[in-house]
């Protein structure tokens, strides 16, 4: 399926094996093609071990492809180094994580800030003044200097959703981001994540089983046996 | 600090922070060992010091004499055939240094050298009324002997003065002659006697040298022990004590004299220094080592513990280059902070050993001090030695897998 605007992210064909060249080599991606346009916001599905996850891995530039292409605003990543994935890992991507993955050493305000601090070496005003924004527009105004152990799941996880979008990357890669909430908390971060987008422009890939979810997103990815099943637009998509 | 470290400085001091015991105790375990090593370094240079002071301080560092005698081989040697002889070892006479006048400016003009002075030794006795004592007669020029052992800092009573029929003798042989400055005594040569009067009583560190020690001026000694216009050795004092050796090798090339360094004249003492500093060296070695190992050990495990967090900071942007940074500068702050107490901790040692370690007269036994550029050197080297220890951890967290350490 063809992507909406210009194309942020390709891939074609890719596959992703593990142990490559022991005896337990195992493939896990058969040949994955799809693109992802500017402002895109998609839910990928699929069973258990289905390869979401490697997939997001690879899209994310965690993991390399065995085999296929990725592309990245049209410039072809395989042949990159470590260094090279990094720096593009940080110029287009945004990182949020099933268990939230903020580092309990650091307060709210500092895990936001850490993604400046990592490329500039200091916190500007401006960067400081843009992650209070930031933490204020996902509602935690009032608990940016608690560490993560102080925050509750739900707010842990808006945290990281204020982490992942603060340096505004045009992508952000979401892996189960509601996988240990209750009901209320998980819906209250699946609409922050839709009003980023719309007050953004950001595109999303949301990981999730939760066919719920999956049904508010504009365009589901269905991932069965490391394959394509189906990659369908909502008719009406919800905003 | 280091502006461009930013992020590194402040997740390395965040995660040490975070470890609280581990680093308390890390810390700690530096500090024990640089102390240690400052200590023992600070005890071992005073210790030395003192010992090389003490010995040079009555000595020459280099002195020169005149060859000795040696019994010639009556015929030339020939190839084919083995020559049976049997000699007797000639009398070793006192010579004079031939053409020394000509030689002091000579050594005077070398830049190791600090001062020459020529001497006549000898043996004789020392004669007040009933009393006679054995006694090693010195001929000197004051001045000049001055500048060799600093002769004017060791007098203990009367005005050092060398004037013609005056004499400098061992506070020692004072005491055994019954003199007072002032007083006259006799000496006895061989062949010749005079008799002079005592301007000064010494002490030169060492008891038996006090026992028999009488300076006279440098003619006085020439005509006691019969050797009108000669000098039996020449003293000199070198700018750096340990450029005896090499300079005593150059001059036995240079001049067709017995060269003689003060580490040959005291052989053991060397031997002993020597084996000092080696073993010295080896257990501050050994100690490095051990703290080495344990800022290693405790950041292997803080790597382990932290893998989920590194494996975040490379997904959301961090180079493997800023997670190695990140763990040597772990190993740099524990290995700088350990060090800074150390030092603390080895001067408060110091202070200790220089309050309740007293010789028998209620002084210090001997001055030991941590100078300041020991302390900087050791910190310098305990700082690298973090930083080495954490090579191997800081590689591992920079080699972590983020996919991987994320799903741990």
């Amino acid at each position: 399926m063809k992507p909406l605007g210009p194309r942020l992210i390709e891939l074609a064909g890719v596959h992703k094996s593990y142990n490559v060249g022991l005896a337990n080599e195992a493939e896990v991606l058969h040949g994955v093609s799809f693109a992802i346009g500017r402002g895109e916001f998609v839910a990928l599905i699929g069973p258990s071990g289905s390869g979401k996850s490697t997939l997001l891995n690879v899209v994310g530039l965690l993991e390399r492809l065995t085999a296929g292409s990725y592309r990245i605003q049209g410039e072809e990543t395989s042949g990159l180094d470590d260094a090279g994935l990094t720096l593009r890992r940080r110029a287009v991507l945004g990182f949020v994580f099933q268990f939230h993955h903020l580092l309990p050493a650091f307060s709210a305000l500092e895990n936001v800030t850490l993604p400046a601090l990592m490329r500039e070496g200091r916190v500007s005003a401006e960067q400081q003044q843009r992650a209070r924004a930031m933490l204020a527009a996902v509602g935690l105004a009032n608990d940016m200097n608690k560490r993560p152990g102080e925050l509750s799941g739900g707010m842990q996880q808006r945290v990281a959703i204020a982490r992942a979008l603060v340096l505004e990357p045009p992508l952000v890669l979401a892996d189960e981001p509601t996988g240990n909430l209750d009901r209320a908390a998980s819906d209250e971060v699946f609409a922050l994540m839709r009003r980023m987008h719309v007050e953004r422009a950001t595109s999303f890939l949301i990981v999730t089983h939760d066919p719920r979810l999956a049904a508010r997103c504009d365009r589901v990815i269905e991932l069965v046996d490391g394959r394509i099943e189906s990659d369908q637009r909502a008719i009406a998509a919800p905003r | 600090m280091f502006p461009w470290l930013g992020f590194e400085r402040r997740v390395a001091l965040r995660f040490l922070r975070e470890g609280r015991m581990q680093t308390v105790l890390i810390i700690v375990g530096v500090a024990a060992g640089v102390a240690v090593v400052a200590y023992i370094s600070a005890l071992i240079t005073g210790l030395q010091r003192n010992t090389l002071e003490k010995t040079l301080g009555a000595q020459a560092h280099v002195t020169l004499s005149a060859p000795d005698d040696v019994v010639l081989a009556a015929a030339p040697a020939v190839a084919s055939a083995t020559a049976l002889v049997q000699t007797q070892p000639r009398v070793q006479r006192a010579r004079s240094i031939g053409n020394w006048q000509a030689v002091v400016p000579l050594l005077e003009a070398m830049p190791e050298v600090a001062a020459v002075s020529p001497m006549v030794s000898g043996a004789g006795l020392a004669q007040r009324g009933e009393a006679t004592k054995s006694i090693a007669l010195m001929g000197v020029d004051l001045d000049r002997y001055d500048r060799i052992v600093s002769l004017r800092s060791k007098i203990v009573q009367g005005e050092a003065r060398l004037g013609p029929g005056e004499g400098i003798i061992g506070r020692e042989l004072a005491a055994d002659l019954g003199v007072r400055v002032g007083d006259r005594i006799s000496l006895l040569t061989g062949s010749n006697s005079d008799s002079l009067r005592v301007t000064a009583l010494v002490d030169l560190g060492v008891r038996e040298l006090n026992r028999r020690t009488v300076i006279v001026p440098l003619r006085a000694a020439q005509s006691l022990v019969g050797l009108p216009g000669g000098a039996t050795g020449l003293d000199l004092a070198l700018l750096d004590v340990w450029a005896a050796k090499p300079l005593a090798a150059d001059l036995a090339q240079r001049f067709p004299y017995k060269v003689e360094s003060w580490q040959d004249a005291n052989a053991q003492l060397v031997s002993a220094l020597n084996a000092q500093s080696v073993s010295t060296a080896l257990i501050r070695s050994v100690v490095m080592v051990v703290v080495v190992l344990g800022i290693a050990s405790v950041l292997v495990v803080s790597v382990v513990q932290k893998q989920r967090e590194i494996g975040i900071l490379r997904a959301i942007g961090a180079t493997r280059g800023q997670m190695l940074r990140v763990f040597l500068l772990q190993g740099a702050i524990v290995g700088a902070i350990g060090s800074a107490l150390g030092v603390l901790l080895a001067v408060g040692l110091i202070k200790a050993f220089t309050t309740f370690v007293r010789g028998s007269d209620g002084l210090p036994l001997f001055a030991i001090t941590l100078a300041p550029d020991l302390a900087l050197g050791i910190a310098g080297i305990a700082t690298v030695c973090g930083v080495l220890a954490a090579v191997a951890p800081a590689r591992r967290a920079a080699a972590l897998d983020p996919a991987q350490a994320i799903r741990m």
